[in-house]
């Protein structure tokens, strides 16, 4: 299949998967507000949502397998976007199972919650195929307004109160940055389109005009707001905190992962001319990102609080993938992002089999002595943190995530050695807190005033075990998935003039 | 015997088979636990220790053959087998045995049983786990010593780590959780920057013919370059990762703790198989891999001096120290110091002297380890102070310690003479004064053991409660017997083990010096190219 995307019907064709799904979930948000809400009805649509989930995969699956191509235009057509969709669609199926669970948990009843996951799941396909700083601005906020809701939506807590209108104030603060960054690029180079732009910041005066310089920083601050780097986390913990467990999974995740596919895309296409004047900025955010969200992880006593740093370090791992600008570092991305992805919702999964209604017990304290009472479970999380980790073979698909990215560093056109040593450093750092929540389930008795725990509900159940087995499977045999990830890079309209030629020719 | 193997196709599956073995029996344990609903302390679960031994013993007997099977006259790897893993990144399985890693592959099935048996009635909590853990560990470390792949032997190294972290932290002494973690943090430490040293490695190593990258351990050797710069930094991670294991001094601060506070077994693990790893990762890898690098002129003295300091200060601490498991564990640091000399010395006697301590100490210390673990369970403290002139009471014990002590001291007749009398006559061919200081920690190793066991075993009976400890039962004289044996068998005649690495050790030695200068030159032809 080849688009022709001038034309509005291929190009219509040319984002099926986004269509099945924000059409599906128009028609589920309809059943949802159709007759009187009862847990039954809301479960019955989260179950919908799983299998429109489900539906949308095998369209894309499809348009990747069937090798679809496009002419230059607002979107890509490309093996990038597909990597990434399937990513951001597990997550959303994670999320889904996760919240019908929760529901149960905190006797929530709201179908609408899973429709505005599946909508901001549509936004984030249109941030991942975006090849327009229009489009990119659409899907960040298609997916944003979703998620401010999301944050919310247990509106007996005021918590998650609390944390949805920080979400939504800083949310919309970003996407000021945001537009104005894309405004002052237009003007710098007369154009929104990534390839054109690309083209354009090739020659001196352009690449180093004051106008591109400060457009591309207020992008990037845009951009930092929505992946959580330092210094623009602030918001992170308190939110993630606050928003129900399943979004904050679904947040960590999903969100971050279509923020950095955009930023990946962008970068790579638009700005390789202007390397030297934004380098030594997203160097610094990388370190910073590292540093910071390691330090501060490592003082959390709250599970989610601690996974929230985590999110904000792992932001650091992939910049340093973004830093380093390579073909290799696009592959690194992908197979970072779906390790971290079961990870980081795996042990969300975890956090909600063993929380108690209230969002209670989320303490690391609670975790003492699981393995006493919940073997397996316990043994999920210690891969689950392990993974994060970046440990090898008992965390899985997490060490050969690090390696990919400490490979793209060191395969840069100039190499990144002191970013990867820095990578390192902090991962040895990461281990205080990782292993801290592994060292009380493990190594410290249940205390004696803790409740019983809950029976692990068959979502639940499925979502941890499922990524656990995934995880591990795929860090002995990693073979296939590393193929996979290789072939899911960005096409290129513009050849960019920093790739080195001689690393990509070697393999 | 050899015609047996042969017909059996022994060289073939061997390695695979010293690799699977434990799994199963790991495997086995899980499934065990998995259908039990009783718990597992050991009064539920009394079949887990004897599926853990038979285990043990089973890879101790496979691992038998190789001391017929191997054939003494080359220095290429044996029994090897190839299988691919990773074909996108040139990564394999692939594992061999030459005359270095044949003895850390023989110690290790030779110490697990032992340490199983030694542990059989002081583990009572989950110990299904416990075996299981300890099980899997010993693919890892077989893994280790086997690997010639670079990934592969990474992906081994770090997965080591686990199975010791739970075994210290769950099963160990009242600061277990301190030790483990401490144990888990400086190890994880040096092996990431060892990793990030083979990632840059592997980038820069090109086989020729394929034009692809490699991680396998021959082609690196044959296909890296690297400027001299560039091969210095690459050296210091290597060579961090190592000594923190070995470990050297300043690196050592947490093998006192994690030698301390793990359960018998983990200790006899730990001071006889995983400090080995350190050294053997000189011998393999940073030396191999970086002659010019390692052998600059003060890179190499830093190195020996810590080596020297490190026998000194760790016999000398060891001295002072009340608790009997930690002047052990600081003896280890001492004698790991005569290995690391030899090794840097670079004569042929010296790096098999080193071969042999590395043998020998984790036959003594296991010993050690051990016997402290046996007058544990009997008294429940380790310090010193709490014993004295239970020789009487306790014959056997006294006996067996004894001779282990002297052993460990290096007494001829011995096998702790053998190793430390190579390092030191090797090693004086080329640095006589660096050794000259090292023959002290002999002298001041004779001093604390044996003052430890004189008031262990010989001051007068002080304490009446010391008059009623029971000696050794028949399981306890089981384990020391077959110590005892290889004790002196080596310390009489170790001719056959010094015949099967002298190829290898001769091998390393030529390797290494000749490469330097090679690699010199090629360094500098090479050099701009990157």
């Amino acid at each position: 299949m080849s688009f022709d995307l001038s034309i509005p019907g291929q190009l219509g064709m040319a984002l099926l998967p986004e269509v099945v799904l924000t059409v599906g979930a128009m028609l589920l948000l309809l059943g949802a507000a159709w007759g009187k809400e009862t847990p039954a009805r809301a479960r019955t649509i989260g179950t919908l949502g799983i299998a429109l989930s489900v539906v949308t995969i095998a369209v894309v699956v499809w348009m990747w397998m069937s090798g679809a191509k496009a002419t230059p235009g607002i979107i890509a057509v490309d093996s990038f976007r597909w990597g990434a969709d399937l990513v951001i669609l597990l997550a959303t199926i994670i999320a889904i199972a996760l919240g019908i669970d929760y529901a149960r948990v905190e006797q929530l009843v709201s179908g609408e919650t899973y429709v505005l996951v599946l909508l901001a799941s549509a936004g984030m396909m249109l941030l991942t195929s975006a090849r327009d700083l229009i489009i990119v601005f659409l899907g960040i906020e298609l997916m944003s307004i979703a998620v401010y809701v999301l944050a919310g939506v247990n509106r007996r807590s005021a918590k998650a109160a609390e944390a949805s209108l920080k979400y939504f104030l800083l949310g919309a603060f970003s996407t000021g940055f945001l537009l104005y960054g894309i405004a002052l690029i237009y003007g710098a180079t007369g154009s929104t389109d990534l390839a054109t732009i690309g083209t354009k910041v090739t020659g001196a005066t352009i690449a180093t005009a004051p106008m591109l310089l400060v457009g591309t920083a207020l992008l990037l601050v845009g951009f930092g707001f929505k992946v959580a780097a330092v210094p623009f986390h602030m918001w992170t913990p308190d939110v993630y905190e606050g928003a129900p467990t399943p979004i904050t999974a679904y947040m960590a995740a999903a969100v971050k992962a279509a923020a950095f596919a955009a930023l990946f895309r962008v970068w790579r296409e638009a700005f390789p001319g202007a390397l030297a004047s934004w380098h030594l900025g997203l160097w610094w955010l990388a370190v910073l990102t590292m540093v910071v969200g390691n330090l501060v992880a490592l003082v959390q006593k709250n599970i989610k609080r601690m996974l929230a740093y985590s999110s904000i370090a792992h932001a650091g791992y992939l910049l340093v993938a973004v830093v380093s600008n390579n073909q290799l570092g696009s592959a690194a991305f992908l197979f970072y992002v779906l390790a971290y992805t079961l990870a980081t919702m795996g042990a969300f999964g975890v956090v909600i089999a063993v929380g108690e209604p209230g969002e209670r017990h989320q303490q690391l304290s609670d975790f003492a002595g699981l393995w006493t009472v919940r073997p397996w479970l316990a043994a999920a999380m210690a891969v689950f943190m392990l993974a994060l980790l970046g440990f090898p073979i008992a965390g899985g698909m997490g060490f050969f995530a690090k390696w990919y990215v400490l490979q793209a560093a060191l395969d840069a056109a100039h190499p990144e050695t002191a970013l990867a040593v820095v990578l390192v450093l902090t991962s040895v750092l990461s281990a205080g807190y990782y292993l801290a929540v592994v060292m009380v389930m493990f190594m410290r008795p249940r205390s004696a005033d803790a409740p019983p725990l809950r029976p692990v509900r068959a979502p639940t159940f499925l979502v941890v075990y499922a990524s656990a087995i995934v995880l591990l499977f795929f860090g002995i045999f990693p073979a296939g998935f590393l193929g996979a990830a290789r072939m899911s890079v960005p096409t290129m309209a513009a050849a960019p003039a920093s790739s080195p030629p001689t690393a990509i020719a070697r393999r | 015997m050899r015609d047996f193997l042969v017909s059996i196709h022994y060289g073939s599956w061997v390695l695979l088979a010293l690799l699977g073995i434990p799994l199963v029996g790991a495997l086995l344990l899980v499934l065990q636990s998995a259908v039990a609903k009783d718990g597992s302390s050991l009064e539920a679960a009394p079949s887990a220790r004897w599926i853990a031994l038979i285990t043990f013993l089973v890879e101790f007997v496979v691992s038998l053959g190789l001391w017929w099977a191997f054939d003494p006259n080359t220095a290429a790897w044996q029994f090897r087998v190839t299988h691919w893993w990773i074909p996108g990144w040139g990564a394999n399985f692939d594992v061999g045995v030459d005359g270095i890693s044949l003895f850390m592959v023989l110690l290790t099935t030779f110490l697990m049983p032992l340490s199983v048996l030694g542990g059989w009635t002081s583990v009572r909590e989950k110990v299904r786990s416990y075996y299981a853990l300890l099980l899997i560990l010993t693919t890892g470390m077989i893994g280790v010593f086997l690997a010639l792949d670079l990934l592969f032997f990474y992906v081994m190294w770090e997965v080591m780590l686990i199975p010791m972290y739970f075994i210290i932290g769950i099963w160990g002494g009242e600061r277990r959780i301190y030790a483990s973690i401490k144990f888990f943090i400086y190890t994880f430490l040096g092996s990431l920057l060892m990793l990030v040293a083979i990632i840059y490695l592997w980038l820069h190593s090109v086989d020729t013919t394929t034009l692809r990258n490699t991680f396998g351990y021959d082609d690196i050797m044959r296909h890296a370059v690297v400027t001299s710069r560039a091969a210095l930094w690459l050296f210091g991670a290597f060579f961090l990762a190592f000594a923190v294991k070995v470990p050297m001094f300043p690196f050592h601060t947490w093998l006192p703790d994690a030698h301390t506070e793990a359960p018998t077994a983990g200790s006899v693990i730990l001071a006889g198989i995983m400090l080995k790893m350190g050294t053997y990762g000189f011998l393999r890898f940073a030396l191999p891999l970086f002659p010019g690098a390692a052998l600059t002129p003060w890179v190499r003295n830093t190195i020996l001096t810590l080596a020297v300091i490190g026998i000194i200060y760790g016999a000398l601490v060891a001295m002072v120290q009340p608790d009997f498991k930690k002047l052990v564990a600081y003896s280890s640091v001492s004698h790991l110091g005569f290995v690391v000399l030899g090794i840097f010395a670079l004569t042929l006697q010296s790096v098999q002297g080193a071969l042999m301590v590395m043998i020998n100490h984790g036959i003594s210390t296991g010993a050690l380890f051990l016997l402290i673990g046996m007058i544990y369970e009997r008294k429940h403290t380790r310090l010193i102070d709490a014993y004295g002139g239970i020789a009487r009471v306790v014959p056997m014990f006294a006996v067996v310690l004894t001779l282990v002590s002297l052993s460990s001291i290096g007494l001829p007749g011995t096998n702790g003479f053998v190793g430390e009398f190579l390092v030191l006559i090797g090693s004086f061919k080329s640095h006589p004064w660096f050794t000259l200081v090292a023959t002290t920690g002999v002298i001041v190793a004779a001093c604390y053991l044996l003052w430890a066991i004189q008031r262990i075993l010989f001051n007068k009976l002080d304490k009446p409660e010391n008059a009623q400890l029971p000696d050794l039962n028949r399981r306890e004289l089981a384990i020391v017997g077959v110590l005892t044996v290889a004790i002196l068998w080596i310390g009489i005649y170790p001719a056959p083990v010094l015949r099967r690495m002298e190829r290898s050790a001769a091998n390393f030695v030529q390797v290494v010096t000749t490469n330097q200068a090679t690699r010199i030159s090629n360094v500098s032809m090479t050099g701009g190219q990157r």
